[in-house]
C-alpha cells in the first residue's frame, strides 16, 4: 500500500495532476482510512448487527479511486483493499480482491468523463458500483468456487442504496482529507 | 511490444491484478488451502487493535455501569437504615442471584459439568463482508484451538472454527448459510441437517415428511458430523410443516439467544445421551366416582361442612347415575302398580316420597350410608341409630376424629 504514493507520482507530474483535478492525500490517510474502513466492518456489526451492510472498503475504494482519476491506481487500490478484507474473511483470497480491482479500476476510468465532486453523480456512482460489487461478488462465487449463493434482487439494490446514501456525507468528510498547495 | 505496453498501460496492469488473483483463487481452491501467510500477517496485524478497542468499549461499558450500581447501593444503604434485616437478607438474595446469573461463572460451572474438554474464548470482533455470520474469537492454536473444533455456549451450540491462527480463530456462526450439522429431534428421534439462512432463525433439512416432528420440540446435536458431540442443545423448533419432499423445520437457536460474548471451543468432544422429553400433556387427575346417592332426601340436607370420612366406595350393583334414575323410577313404579310402555294408564307421580322422612331422623354422612348393607333400603331410627355415621371433624363436632 505504501507504494500507492509512488505510483501516483510516477502516473502524472504536479501541473498535470492539477491541471486534470487529480486530487492528493496524505499518505497516513491513504493507508489509515481503508484499515478504519476494515476494522469498521470487523469491529461494529457485533453491536449494530444491521451495520454489516455497510461496505464502507468498497466505498472508500470508491471514492479513492474518483478521486485519484487513474486507472492503474484504481486497480492497486481495490486490489489492496479487497485483499485486506479477502485476509480477513473466511472466503478465498482474491474474491473481494477482483471484483474491487473491478471497481477500482471502472471508477477510475469514469471520472475522467464525470464531474466527481458533484454530490448526485456521487450518488449514483456510488450505487452503480455498490450494485456492481455484490452483483460481481455473486457471479464469481458461483462460477469460480461453485458455491449455491442466492441472490436476492430487491435487498441488494435497497443494501446499493443505503451505501449510496451514506457514500455522499463521507465522500464529504474525506474531501476534508485533502492535501492543498 | 514496449509500445503496446504503454499504449495499453492501464488495461495491462487491470488484467495483470485479475490474473494474479486468479491464480491465486485457482490455488486455493485446487489444493483445497489457503495461502495461510497473508491471512496469518492480517489477523495478526488486526487482532491487537480490535483487542485495544473491546478492552476500550468494554472498559467504558463497566465503568458506567458501575456508576449506576453505585448510585443504587447509596439509595439501598439508605434503606438499609430502616429496616437493616430485611434489607440484609434481600442483599444476600440479590448477591447469590447475581452471581448465579453471572455469564462467566455460568460458563465455568457448564465447563466443569460437561463430560468434553472446552476453553473459554471471547468474542472480539466480525470477520468482513457483507451480512457475514462469521465471527473472531481471542483463542488460537497457541490455545490448542484446531479448524473444525465445535463452538459451544451453555445453551447450545454456537458455530464451528474454521480457520485457527496463533492468536485468534474464525467462528462460522450456526446461522451463516454455509453451515450445516446433523441433529435429532429430542421427542420422536428424527434425524435432521442443520442448515443457516443468514438471520437469526435457522432450518433443519432433509426430514421427510412422513416423519413426526413437533412445533415446540427440541433438537440437539445427533454426532453424525463429527463435528459436535452427541446430546447438545440446538433448539426449538418454532415452526413446523410439510414440504414438497422435505418438512420445513424452522429452529431457534438457543446459543445465539443471549447475545455473544463468551463461548467454549470443544477441544475433545464427549458422546452424551439425548434427554428424556418431558412429557407433552399435563397429567389428568381424576377424581374419585361420586357417592351412591341415597334415596332418602334428608341426606342432602346433611352439612355441607362435612368431610366424607372415607373415599367413596360403590356398593351394589348401581355404578352410574342412569342405574340410580332407572332404579328409583323402577321403585316408584312398584309404587304406584305402574307398567311402563303400556298407554292409557297416564304417568306414575314421580314426586312421590319414597322414604318419608322421619321426625327424629339426624343426618347421615353419604360416605357411611353407603358403606352399610341397609344404604339402598329405606332408613329406619332404629337402623339410622344403631349405625352411626364415623364422625370427623368438624365445626359441630371439633372433638372427633377422622377413622
Amino acid at each position: 500500500m505504501s507504494d500507492l504514493g509512488t505510483d501516483f507520482r510516477l502516473d502524472f507530474s504536479e501541473t498535470q495532476l492539477l491541471k486534470k483535478g487529480v486530487s492528493k492525500y496524505h499518505i497516513a490517510a491513504v493507508i489509515g482510512i481503508p484499515l478504519v474502513a476494515i476494522l469498521f466492518q470487523v469491529y461494529v456489526p457485533r453491536f449494530f448487527e444491521r451495520l454489516s451492510y455497510l461496505e464502507l472498503p468498497l466505498l472508500v475504494t470508491v471514492y479513492f479511486s474518483l478521486m485519484r482519476r487513474s486507472p492503474v491506481a484504481g486497480v492497486l487500490y481495490g486490489a489492496g483493499i479487497g485483499l485486506a478484507q479477502d485476509s480477513l474473511s473466511h472466503n478465498p483470497l482474491g474474491m473481494f480482491g477482483i471484483v474491487k480491482t473491478l471497481v477500482g479500476y471502472f471508477a477510475a476510468s469514469m471520472s475522467q468523463r464525470f464531474d466527481v465532486q458533484n454530490a448526485g453523480v456521487r450518488l449514483v456512482l456510488s450505487f452503480f458500483f455498490c450494485f456492481f460489487h455484490q452483483f460481481f461478488y455473486w457471479v464469481l462465487g458461483r462460477a469460480l468456487l461453485g458455491e449455491a449463493l442466492d441472490m436476492d434482487l430487491e435487498t441488494t439494490l435497497v443494501v446499493a442504496v443505503l451505501n449510496a446514501l451514506v457514500a455522499v456525507p463521507l465522500f464529504h468528510i474525506l474531501d476534508k482529507l485533502k492535501v492543498t498547495g | 511490444m514496449e509500445f503496446f505496453l504503454n499504449r495499453y498501460r492501464n488495461l495491462t496492469v487491470l488484467l495483470v491484478a485479475i490474473v494474479a488473483q486468479l491464480v491465486l483463487l485457482a490455488y486455493q481452491v485446487k489444493s483445497n488451502g489457503e495461502v495461510r501467510l497473508i491471512r496469518v500477517w492480517a489477523v495478526s496485524a488486526v487482532t491487537p487493535l480490535a483487542r485495544v478497542i473491546e478492552a476500550g468499549r468494554s472498559g467504558t461499558v463497566h465503568f458506567v455501569r458501575d456508576y449506576f450500581v453505585l448510585l443504587n447501593v447509596r439509595q439501598e444503604n439508605q434503606r438499609l437504615k430502616a429496616d437493616l434485616d430485611r434489607t440484609k437478607m434481600d442483599n444476600q438474595y440479590l448477591r447469590s442471584e447475581l452471581s448465579t446469573a453471572d455469564r462467566a461463572k455460568s460458563l465455568a460451572i457448564f465447563q466443569q459439568q460437561s463430560p468434553s474438554k472446552t476453553i473459554a474464548a471471547h468474542v472480539i470482533g466480525n470477520t468482513t463482508g457483507v451480512g457475514a455470520k462469521v465471527v473472531i474469537v481471542d483463542r488460537g492454536t497457541g490455545s490448542g484451538v484446531q479448524k473444525g473444533m465445535a463452538v459451544i455456549t451453555p445453551d447450545g451450540i454456537v458455530g464451528k472454527v474454521t480457520a485457527a491462527y496463533p492468536t485468534a480463530s474464525f467462528v462460522l456462526l450456526i446461522t451463516d448459510p454455509s453451515f450445516a450439522a446433523g441433529v435429532i429431534s429430542q421427542k420422536n428421534h428424527v434425524h435432521g441437517t442443520l442448515k443457516g439462512q443468514g438471520y437469526s432463525t435457522v432450518i433443519v433439512d432433509y426430514v421427510q415428511n412422513e416423519q413426526k416432528v413437533d412445533p415446540g420440540e427440541q433438537f440437539f446435536t445427533s454426532g453424525d458430523d463429527r463435528i459436535f458431540p452427541r446430546g447438545l442443545p440446538v433448539g426449538e423448533a418454532t415452526v413446523v410443516r410439510d414440504g414438497k419432499s422435505y418438512k420445513e423445520i424452522f429452529v431457534t437457536p438457543s446459543g445465539l439467544q443471549n447475545g455473544l460474548e463468551e463461548v467454549l471451543i470443544v477441544t475433545e468432544g464427549v458422546h452424551v445421551p439425548i434427554p428424556e422429553a418431558k412429557p407433552t400433556s399435563q397429567p389428568v387427575h381424576l377424581q374419585a366416582p361420586p357417592p351412591a346417592e341415597s334415596s332418602d332426601s334428608s341426606t342432602t340436607d346433611a352439612a355441607p361442612t362435612q368431610a366424607p370420612a372415607q373415599p367413596p366406595v360403590q356398593s351394589g350393583p348401581l355404578t352410574t347415575d342412569a342405574d340410580r334414575l332407572f332404579d328409583q323410577y323402577r321403585k316408584i313404579g312398584e309404587a304406584e302398580k305402574h307398567v311402563y310402555g303400556q298407554g292409557g294408564r297416564g304417568a306414575p307421580n314421580f314426586n312421590i316420597n319414597l322414604n318419608p322422612r322421619p321426625v327424629n331422623a339426624t343426618s347421615t354422612p353419604p360416605g357411611a350410608q353407603n358403606s352399610a348393607p341397609s344404604a339402598q333400603r329405606p332408613a329406619s331410627p332404629q337402623a339410622q341409630s344403631s349405625a352411626p355415621p364415623p364422625a370427623a371433624p368438624t365445626p359441630q363436632n371439633p372433638g372427633a376424629k377422622r377413622p
